[in-house]
């Protein structure tokens, strides 16, 4: 009791220097005149009309990623009270007053800086010596690309700030693992550890690789662990379930979570709704849902509804027919049945408007109470306007002529009878007595005569559209039903009300009214999480080719470089361009680190110890982490050609193995005092060449001061470098 | 089905005439060789799918890929047994073999899987067996091993290029051997060495030389031009008889007015070519495409014009002859669509950074955009340029950029040729140069020409640059349903071997699911028992001498073979190419290898709890033979997928077939 009352308070701060300075600097280096240039700089183009719908609270879908990243960035935007006016449409245009440029890339900046100390702390966690620890922050610090990426409103240095925390969280987690399992400390890093994962994987799909060395590089360790006989099996039991819950339990639920939020936040319909499914753009506020509020849910026969094609891609489209019919002939000779077309119209028309109808009754009203169609339920399809109903054949169809073709049936009084019996199936059915759903179900068409399918033709996914006799509308086929399933061939009621009118008059009426009533459909959290991860990874638009893209092979030799910005009127003008010295010091660090490796492991092998067992265990170590980081953040980009700046997650490990090479050599393999010495002097000599290659690019990192033509021509060290310059 | 293919190669094997085909030459000359022998002529067209055989004798052909396959049985038999040491177990996997209907189907036509297979399992036998002649190294049964795993995976590789998981597997396996060696100190640094000698001989010099051999054999074979010639380049094409190049007399220097075709020089580069096809809205600007075509066309064709005059004082009969010279600037007119190869400041449709390449102009009038430069690598101003030999640069004069195909191939709307661009990036590379294939001008005097012979590294190299092209552009159609990697294990769909129709005879290639599932549920419980099992070993936990045998088995042996399945399916999931079903059926294999494996184990290990031991044996026994007996009785089931099946399709209740449909995507 009291204690303190008998002993003074007495605080110990302990205060690294190193540590402070090296944040310090960092923050200069990053947030020098920030603002500058007030103009759009590159992607902040792309990045930044997502952190204006997050202003606005509107839905966007965008395939790069998951939202954390941008999340991130519009909290900047917030904080800096930015009302999302702004018109992202080009690259270099000037931003208007109402946007705050410092706050939106002040984040970024932050994130940035805080890798220097990371750096130095990683290493010192590696039981590297401080001055290696500091030569990796100084490096990490004079790396000119990653200032310039740091400086903008980009992903990249959050995503690897995230990436080193969770590095050296878990290094923190397991040097404490030793002597203090399951203290606080050991809990709070290896928490840590899970949680700036799953932010890592929550910025850019490409922290994924990070986390997953991670996991092995845990699982090893359990690995060591199982084989100590001092443990128990309870205990045992205890750090695998910890390890469960905080490397993969909590990073799942956070992941979770930002979908969570980023739904929360994004609550009004926008321009990206039309690739969600009926059901998902019902739940946003505005757009569909105001035209699908209150609609009755069970389709019954005599319903009157909207039919919208699931696969949604490339653009929306509805079953649709109207009074014109094919062509006898089509160009190219061949035949058509010459009835009324059937196609698939990209825009809302009271011509897509059908009533499902029972075969065996004559009336297109919905009786009282309403009989609601099931699954397995032939109905025939009648269009609202017309009131013909929806036919298939064999006649061969306009562009596909491997399939039917379905048109609404004209009684010529030829030999051709109508056909004009569809089978509803549900496809996403729970039971098979499942009833119709509007919005909900997703149903096909099977056709009772020749069993094909309703779908809306594969041309579509091309582009292509019928000829001028069609008015460009989409084609419509009707499917053999061996082909497989395919999101085409599947249908959703989109718009549905309960057909009052028995006469065509009236029903015309009805058709063209506007539908009414009120209830809103709710989707539960996890089912608008799983579509919207699913579009994510699907959305990807395969063959469009950055114009900056380069192959991963250029990446490491530094062959390519990216203008970001240049100044309207004069030369000044941005770049990301790495420092060349310490590229091409990183290749060699990593070259010299297989060789060594390579040649300590056969010798080993051989029983001949070249080095302390100590001085081993932490070669392999830090160097299995970092060239391990490299290793997995780069070579995955072999399968597909990307843009520069995905290296840079890579390169940030690849220049942490820098001092990890050259104190081992210093330490090992100099044994006299001359060739010690002599090695200290090379690398202070390297060193100044390395800030002496950062201060001559610095004007292009951070576009200020301008530069002229022959400082400029001097500057394209490299034939490949695209660097402006601007004619006379 | 796919009989049409690799048959027709077959028979142009017979006929002598060159052909093109993305997988290696080793399993379509085999397959010649069969006909051959058997007395197979060939002339039998190949033509669709369905059509009758007629009097051709193709039962050499069918027989000899029948008789690979049924060889799977007893490799896999064999190398069960050297794994496992456990006639059940090897019994077990036999069984399945012979019972799964999707290997019986495969191995019944004239197909490459079964050719495929027949090497990949020697190989994986060969292995084994010299693992286990491993206690007496440089006896003649390790050489005899050694060297024949070398030689099958030479064929292995011959046959398709899915043969490199298999060396992959062996390399892995070697790796490992030689790591067990070094770690030996009993063993001098010079045994070593020799060791590592045998098996760079055996398993890396062995099978190239194989592999290059078949390769002569097959270009010496194929001495006639045929339907394979246009993906070559010109020196290629002289070689082969009937070619329009071999032995050619054309025009040597180039002339104004005359009548070429532009082939580039990158490996597998196509001709110049235009047709009349817009490029689509939204891809640069709206004008004619201009692509380059692996194959001959009339579109093919180009004339040199100057820059500035016009067509009329060209086909003049008496005006004299004008040769082009290094360093002129020239118009080029495609002679079908009389349109001018024209360039400007747009983006390329793939290639961002590139400027598109377009037809302009009506009846050979355009504008300055029209105007290349062009130049002879290597020479002088002024001076001629010779057809065939000359590699040529065209600059474009108005952006400078250069000439050049990207290697990508358009998509659809570009009929899936090859992209045609003007780099400006001045960088030198095969990309940018083309040479003058054909040349016609009446005005000059022909003159036969000896094109500089390719040596045979360069063909090899070339062959190789050709099929891989040809791999990577074997991508999905838009709209075509195909086969995911993850349907195959699970037996989700099959594949129609031929017939559709009800009264068709119809063939359905799918595994026999009883087995498959059982494999699949295996792998499962491999991995189950393989971690459990580790985990004890690890902990220290004492076990008797038996179970000990039994886990070095499932970690060594099961391990092996796991790593194979994994190296024969995991690849599929990063393929863009087309995928079918018939991929997974290495995989298979090893997959039931495992089971053999896997379920004898723990068969073994379940009946030790029992006592006593002839209870045990029993109980052992009869297992096994309840899992034999199971898989005959599905074989019974489903027998009709492989040897065809004739009357209402599955879902009418008359069929044989009825109620035999469980899932719903199967197609019988």
């Amino acid at each position: 009791m009291l204690g303190f009352l008998k002993k003074p308070v007495v605080v110990t701060a302990e205060i690294n220097v190193n540590l402070v300075a090296l944040t310090v600097m960092g923050l200069i280096s990053r947030l020098w005149g920030l603002s500058y240039p007030r103009a759009v700089v590159f992607d902040e183009v792309y990045y930044g009309q997502f952190v204006s719908l997050y202003m606005k609270r509107i839905f966007f879908v965008d395939d790069s990623g998951p939202p954390f990243g941008h999340m991130l960035l519009a909290l900047g935007g917030y904080l800096g009270g930015f009302d999302g006016n702004f018109l992202w449409n080009r690259i270099g245009a000037e931003y208007s007053m109402n946007v705050p440029v410092w706050a939106l890339r002040l984040l970024p900046a932050l994130a940035g800086a805080l890798c220097v100390p990371l750096a130095y702390q990683i290493l010192v966690e590696l039981q590297l010596s401080h001055c290696a620890a500091l030569g990796a922050a100084l490096l990490i610090l004079l790396e000119n690309s990653l200032i310039t990426q740091s400086r903008f409103m980009l992903l990249e240095s959050i995503l690897i700030f995230f990436i080193l925390l969770a590095v050296l969280s878990y290094l923190k987690f397991y040097n404490l693992q030793r002597h203090s399992s399951f203290s606080g400390s050991w809990w709070f890093w290896l928490l840590l550890t899970g949680v700036s994962c799953s932010c890592a994987v929550g910025v850019k799909y490409m922290g994924l690789f990070t986390y997953m060395l991670l996991l092995a590089i845990s699982g090893l360790h359990f690995w060591h662990m199982i084989g100590d006989q001092n443990l128990s099996n309870v205990s045992l039991m205890c750090h695998f379930l910890a390890r469960g819950l905080a490397l993969i339990v909590i990073p799942v639920a956070m992941y979770l979570s930002f979908f969570y939020v980023h739904l929360t936040l994004l609550y009004r319909s926008g321009p990206h709704d039309q690739i969600m499914t009926s059901a998902f753009q019902a739940s946003l506020e505005g757009g569909l849902a105001r035209i699908t509020q209150g609609q009755p849910l069970e389709v019954a026969y005599g319903s009157q509804i909207t039919l919208r094609n699931v696969l949604g891609k490339p653009v929306q489209c509805w079953l649709h027919s109207h009074t014109n019919t094919y062509p006898i002939r089509y160009e190219n000779g061949r035949g058509s049945s010459h009835q009324q077309q059937v196609t698939c119209y990209p825009f809302k028309d009271v011509n897509n408007w059908w009533i499902v109808k029972d075969p065996g009754m004559q009336q297109l009203v919905v009786s009282n109470p309403p009989r609601p169609v099931r699954h397995g339920h032939v109905v025939q399809l009648v269009h609202g306007i017309t009131t013909r109903y929806l036919n298939t054949h064999d006649v061969a169809a306009p562009l596909s002529p491997h399939s039917q073709e379905v048109s609404c049936y004209i009684d010529y009084n030829i030999s051709m009878p109508a056909q004009n019996l569809w089978r509803v199936e549900i496809v996403n059915r729970e039971s098979d007595t499942d009833v119709w759903k509007t919005i909900l179900s997703e149903v096909r068409f099977v056709h009772v005569n020749t069993s094909a399918v309703l779908k809306a033709s594969g041309f579509m996914l091309s582009g292509a559209s019928l000829p001028e006799w069609g008015y460009r509308q989409l084609e419509v086929v009707g499917e053999k039903l061996s082909k497989g399933y395919h999101q085409s061939m599947v249908w959703n009621v989109e718009e549905h009300r309960y057909g009052k009118s028995q006469e065509q008059k009236e029903r015309e009426v009805e058709l063209h009214s506007p539908t009414q009533m009120d209830i809103s459909k709710n989707l539960s959290f996890m089912a608008k999480f799983t579509e919207l991860q699913w579009k994510i990874l699907t959305l990807k638009n395969e063959d469009t080719e950055h114009k900056y893209s380069s192959s991963a092979l250029d990446w490491i030799t530094m062959d390519t470089n990216i203008a970001y910005w240049l100044h309207p009127t004069s030369g000044a003008q941005i770049h990301l361009l790495g420092n060349v010295v310490t590229w091409a010091s990183a290749n060699v660090a990593a070259l010299a680190y297989t060789c060594l490796s390579l040649w300590y492991l056969i010798r080993r092998r051989r029983k001949i110890y070249d080095v302390p067992e100590d001085a081993w265990q932490l070669w392999v170590s830090a160097g299995g982490i970092c060239l391990g980081g490299w290793a997995v953040n780069y070579l995955p980009f072999f399968l597909r050609e990307k843009i520069l700046y995905p290296y840079l997650p890579a390169l940030t490990f690849q220049i942490l193995l820098i001092p990890i090479v050259l104190q081992h050599l210093g330490d090992h393999l100099c044994s006299s005092l001359l060739l010690k010495s002599m090695f200290s002097a090379l690398i202070v000599a390297w060193f100044s060449s390395v800030y002496f290659v950062h201060c001559t690019f610095s004007p292009v990192t951070y576009g200020e001061p301008s530069l002229s033509v022959t400082e400029l021509k001097d500057l394209r060290w490299k034939d490949s470098w695209n660097i402006l310059i601007r004619k006379q | 089905w796919d009989e049409t293919h690799f048959g027709k190669m077959g028979s142009y094997y017979i006929n002598r005439t060159f052909f093109f085909d993305v997988h290696p030459p080793l399993g379509k000359m085999l397959i010649g060789l069969a006909g051959y022998l058997s007395g197979y002529d060939g002339t039998f067209p190949f033509q669709k799918p369905g059509d009758r055989y007629e009097q051709h004798s193709y039962m050499g052909m069918r027989g000899f890929c029948a008789f690979l396959g049924s060889c799977l049985v007893p490799f896999a038999y064999l190398t069960v047994l050297e794994l496992s040491k456990s006639l059940p177990a090897a019994l077990l996997t036999a069984f399945i073999l012979i019972f799964d209907t999707g290997c019986i189907t495969l191995s019944q036509y004239i197909l490459l899987d079964p050719i495929l297979m027949f090497f990949l399992m020697g190989a994986v036998l060969s292995m084994v067996k010299c693992n286990s002649c491993a206690d007496r190294p440089f006896s003649a049964s390790w050489w005899f091993w050694l060297s024949l795993t070398g030689v099958n995976l030479a064929g292995a590789m011959g046959v398709k290029f899915v043969g490199l998981f298999v060396v992959l597997l062996v390399g892995l396996n070697t790796i490992y051997d030689l790591w067990d060696l070094l770690g030996n100190l009993s063993l001098s640094l010079v045994m070593f060495g020799k060791h590592l000698l045998a098996r760079v001989l055996c398993l890396i010099l062995l099978p190239l030389a194989l592999y290059t051999t078949m390769f002569a054999v097959h270009f010496t074979v194929l001495n006639k031009s045929g339907p394979g010639d246009g993906f070559f380049s010109s020196a290629f094409q002289s070689q082969l008889i009937g070619n329009n190049l071999h032995n050619v007399s054309i025009p040597e220097h180039l002339a104004y007015g005359s009548v070429v075709t532009m082939k580039n020089l990158r490996m597998a580069g196509g001709y110049l070519h235009s047709h009349w096809h817009l490029y689509p809205e939204g891809v640069g600007a709206r004008q004619q495409q201009v692509t380059a075509y692996l194959h001959k066309d009339l579109n093919n064709l180009w004339i040199i014009k100057k820059h500035d005059l016009d067509t009329a004082d060209l086909s003049d009969p008496s005006s004299p002859v004008e040769f082009v010279r290094h360093g002129d600037i020239i118009r080029l007119e495609h002679k079908e669509t009389s349109r001018n190869l024209h360039s400007h400041q747009h983006e390329a449709p793939l290639t961002r950074k590139h400027f598109q390449v377009t037809g302009y102009g009506i009846n050979g009038t355009g504008d300055s955009n029209d105007f290349w430069r062009i130049e002879v690598v290597g020479r002088k101003a002024g001076k001629l340029i010779k057809v065939l030999r000359s590699q040529v640069r065209l600059t474009h004069v108005a952006t400078g950029c250069i000439l050049g195909s990207s290697g990508k191939t358009l998509p659809k709307w570009g009929w899936e040729q090859v992209e045609v661009t003007c780099t400006p990036y001045l960088k030198e590379s095969p990309n940018s140069l083309w040479n003058f294939e054909d040349h016609i001008n009446p005005k000059l005097p022909n003159i036969s020409l000896d094109v500089l012979k390719p040596s045979f590294a360069e063909i090899l190299l070339e062959s190789h640059m050709v099929m891989i092209r040809g791999n990577s552009g074997l991508k999905p159609k838009d709209n075509e349903v195909t086969s995911k990697p993850w349907h195959w294990p699970i037996n989700y769909q099959g594949l129609r071997f031929s017939g559709v129709n009800e009264t068709d005879y119809r063939v359905y290639l799918l595994g026999n699911p009883v087995i498959w599932w059982l494999n699949l549920v295996t792998i499962g419980l491999y991995l189950l028992i393989a971690v459990s099992t580790a985990v004890a070993l690890k902990r220290g936990v004492q076990l008797t001498s038996e179970l000990k045998e039994l886990s070095r088995i499932m970690l060594r042996g099961g391990g092996q073979i796991m790593l194979g399945w994994l190296l024969h399916y995991l690849p599929f999931f990063m393929m863009g190419r087309v995928l079918y079903f018939h991929h997974y059926f290495p995989a298979m294999l090893f997959s039931s290898m495992l089971t053999g494996i896997t379920w004898d184990t723990l068969l073994k290990f379940c009946a030790g709890f029992l006592s006593p031991s002839t209870t045990a044996r029993k109980v052992y026994g009869g297992s096994v033979l309840a899992l034999v007996l199971l898989i005959t009785y599905s074989f019974y089931l489903f027998h009709p997928l492989s040897y065809g099946m004739i009357g209402p399709m599955a879902s009418d209740p008359s069929s044989p077939m009825a109620g035999l449909r469980w899932m719903d995507s199967w197609e019988f």
